[in-house]
């Protein structure tokens, strides 16, 4: 299973997370499916075509088969009967009886009141010359040793001919069988019959009208008249088949180009081809109905099954994609998390230590302010008052530092509590005073008036008004605006926006911004801070709203409930 | 009048003393301990009227302190000092008894009302006069 596994196509590596990598995967789970499903498919569908085939076929082929067969076997016995008619006649009866015309002429009549069909009957030498004759011409003395025939029944010692046009213009067919008399003499007996049995066999074939059957000779003529290719003794136009002596079926094409089915054979003992045609149009229309039917369920498949495949990879591997980026933009915030709250308890700590050491020095400039005060003639009162002062002033600025410190440290826990969402976002400005300050940004605050208080955590609006404000910090240049406003939007809704004049977004980016690990800033910024801001807005049951163009500024509204919905 | 009888408790020495004399300028009674142990002897010996305590000390911490304040003298109002910020330490205290909870470093003032509402919550009108 090695090769398997090193083809690597369900391997999916961990590094990095490049779309490639789903693209990848959705590629290979495609190609894995369309094979397991589409191969087997096709091999059925070729398999079944193949089956049927098979099966129509015999069930047409085989029927046909059989007819011819029988037929010929016909044809032979009708043949055999006839030169076993001469032979008897040729063993019963001497040369010398045979050669009166008149045994010959009372044979004859008996011949033909037994067995209809035959036309004469002659009696000829060794050398060819027929020495007797009974019947309507006049052929005594005809000299046949030039003939084919003649030599052949010589070595043959029987003949069957071909068909052809006797005198009185009807197809003919000539039989002879060859005799050696107890002294030695060769002589020949030799009868000509009509082809109507001929045609008789062949309409008790009993084919519907639109088969067609004949015999041909070995050269291609017709023997017997054909229904739609040709009359007796007009050429085939079509090749003769190969030789065989068991009735066999092939395909052909008439000359007008229509498919036919030929069952045919050739006979052992006589020239013939026995042949019947049928047109495959009318026998293959079930095979041809059920081959369309069998194509198009096919096709129906193979689409219905693509189809499938393809949407259900794609639901997949977008699903698998989704899971993959919440749980890492899960980690990524549970890591953030972690973070502020270490910060936050080294904040606390920081603070703590501190403070102690504050607490001594303002003790002690204010017992020194007290001395001085209880103390009347005090040298240098004034100076010393403003020392002290100085000094008290300084650990009250240290005090609210460290205040403000603490203050954001302990909100990391989620607490509810009725607030005022105008003091909650001030609190949050005081963290940013310094830098607006020395980047002489122009921070316009619009406290709405009559805010209702709300109910929300304090901690964590806090968190979204510094994201908000952050964001708008880095968009401005130095000298820029941040207008921050409240506002009652209706009876169960207050807002906060948090506008500036910096660069603005374009419509691509504003698409994106929610989007975790998305950030335009390169090498700072997590790409974080507004989903969790989404997050938490969502959480409290408010909405959030981003205006922006690019080169311009942007606007970001939050909608907060002033009860929260449980 | 009676000048008002306060016990101070924290570690820091120099805190504590600087403190006292401020405490003492303005007209209090101040004794001091430095620590849990100390100051449990003195309000044995000596029951203050206030005890203004440290949260933060080493050894006996402020809680068991007040706890066993609590145990001994019920009426003894406790003020809690801290440099961590009230929120948590009120949750721990107030609820269980403590009067108040000031944030270090102090503002003098703000003492002397905590302690002046102390006082007069816990004695007879009649000892108000000042």
């Amino acid at each position: 299973m090695k090769w398997l596994k090193s083809l690597s196509l369900l391997d999916f590596t961990d590094k990095g997370d490049s779309p490639e990598r789903y693209a990848l995967l959705r590629r290979n789970i495609l190609i894995l499916m369309v094979i397991v499903t589409i191969f087997p498919l096709c091999f059925m569908a070729l398999v079944n075509y193949h089956q049927y085939q098979k099966a129509l076929r015999e069930e047409i082929v085989n029927p046909l088969r059989t007819l011819v067969n029988k037929t010929k076997h016909s044809f032979e016995l009708f043949l055999a009967e006839r030169l076993s008619t001469l032979s008897l006649i040729a063993s019963a009866y001497s040369f010398d009886q045979l050669s009166d015309e008149n045994t010959l002429t009372r044979i004859f009549a008996a011949m033909e009141r037994e067995f209809r069909g035959f036309v004469d009957l002659g009696l000829i030498n060794s050398a060819g010359e027929q020495v007797s004759y009974a019947g309507p011409y006049d052929l005594r003395g005809k000299d046949y040793s030039e003939q084919g025939w003649f030599h052949e029944v010589q070595v043959r010692g029987s003949y069957v001919s071909d068909v052809f046009m006797g005198y009185r213009l009807f197809p003919h067919v000539a039989i002879a069988v060859q005799r050696r008399g107890p002294d030695g003499r060769v002589w020949i007996l030799r009868a000509t019959i009509n082809t109507e049995k001929f045609d008789d066999l062949i309409s008790s074939m009993g084919l519907e009208p639109s088969s067609d059957a004949f015999l041909l000779n070995k050269s291609g003529v017709f023997q017997t008249p054909s229904k739609h290719f040709g009359n007796v003794l007009d050429p085939f136009p079509l090749q003769l088949p190969p030789i065989t002596y068991e009735a066999n079926v092939i395909e052909e094409k008439t000359p007008a180009g229509k498919g036919v089915l030929m069952a045919y054979t050739y006979f052992v003992n006589a020239p013939y081809i026995l042949a019947v045609v049928k047109p495959q149009g009318v026998i293959l229309k079930a095979w041809y109905t059920l081959k369309s039917e069998l194509f198009f369920l096919f096709l129906g498949s193979v689409v219905g099954t693509l189809l499938v495949i393809f949407k259900l990879t794609d639901v997949l591997v977008r699903r698998m994609r989704e899971c993959d980026e919440k749980r890492e933009a899960a980690f990524r915030e549970m890591q953030h998390t972690h973070k502020l709250s270490s910060i936050g308890r080294l904040a606390a700590g920081v603070a703590h230590e501190i403070n102690n050491p504050m607490a001594i020095i303002n003790e002690k400039a204010g017992l020194m302010k007290d001395l001085m005060e209880f103390i009347p003639q005090f040298p240098e009162r004034e100076k010393f008052a403003s020392l002290t002062d100085a000094i008290l002033q300084s650990v009250h600025r240290c005090r609210s530092v460290t205040h403000r410190l603490l203050g954001f440290a302990k909100r990391m826990e989620v607490q509810i509590e009725e607030l005022d969402l105008n003091e909650t976002i001030h609190e949050t400005l005081t963290f940013l005073e310094k830098e607006a300050l020395y980047r002489n940004l122009d921070l316009r605050l619009n406290w709405g008036a009559d805010l209702p208080r709300i109910v929300s955590d304090r901690g964590q609006l806090q968190q979204v008004a510094l994201n908000l404000l952050n964001n708008s910090f880095a968009a401005v240049e130095d000298g820029g605006v941040v207008e921050v406003t409240t506002w009652r939007k209706d009876a169960r809704t207050v807002a906060l926006s948090v506008r500036d004049n910096g660069c603005g977004m374009s419509p691509e980016t504003l698409r994106h911004i929610f989007e975790p690990f998305f950030t335009t800033k390169k090498d700072s910024g997590t790409g974080l801070g507004l989903p969790i801001t989404y997050g938490i807005i969502k959480k409290l049951g408010g909405d959030i709203e981003v205006q922006s163009r690019e080169g311009e500024g942007t606007t970001v509204s939050v909608f907060l409930p002033v009860q929260m919905q449980p | 009048m009676q000048k008002w009888k306060v016990l101070l408790v924290d570690d820091e020495k120099e805190f504590v003393s600087a403190l006292s004399e401020r405490l003492m300028l303005r007209g209090l009674d101040v004794r001091i301990a430095f620590s849990g142990e100390e100051a449990l002897g003195s309000v044995q010996s000596d029951p203050p009227q206030v005890v203004v305590l440290d949260v933060m000390m080493p050894g006996l911490g402020g809680a068991e302190v007040f706890r066993r304040i609590r145990e001994l003298h019920p009426n003894i109002p406790v003020i809690f000092l801290t440099g961590q910020g009230c929120s948590v330490d009120r949750r721990q205290t107030v609820p269980y008894g403590a009067f108040e909870c000031l944030v270090k470093p102090l503002d003098i003032d703000d003492l002397i009302r905590t302690i002046s509402s102390a006082i007069g919550l816990c004695e007879t009108p009649a000892l108000l006069s000042e």
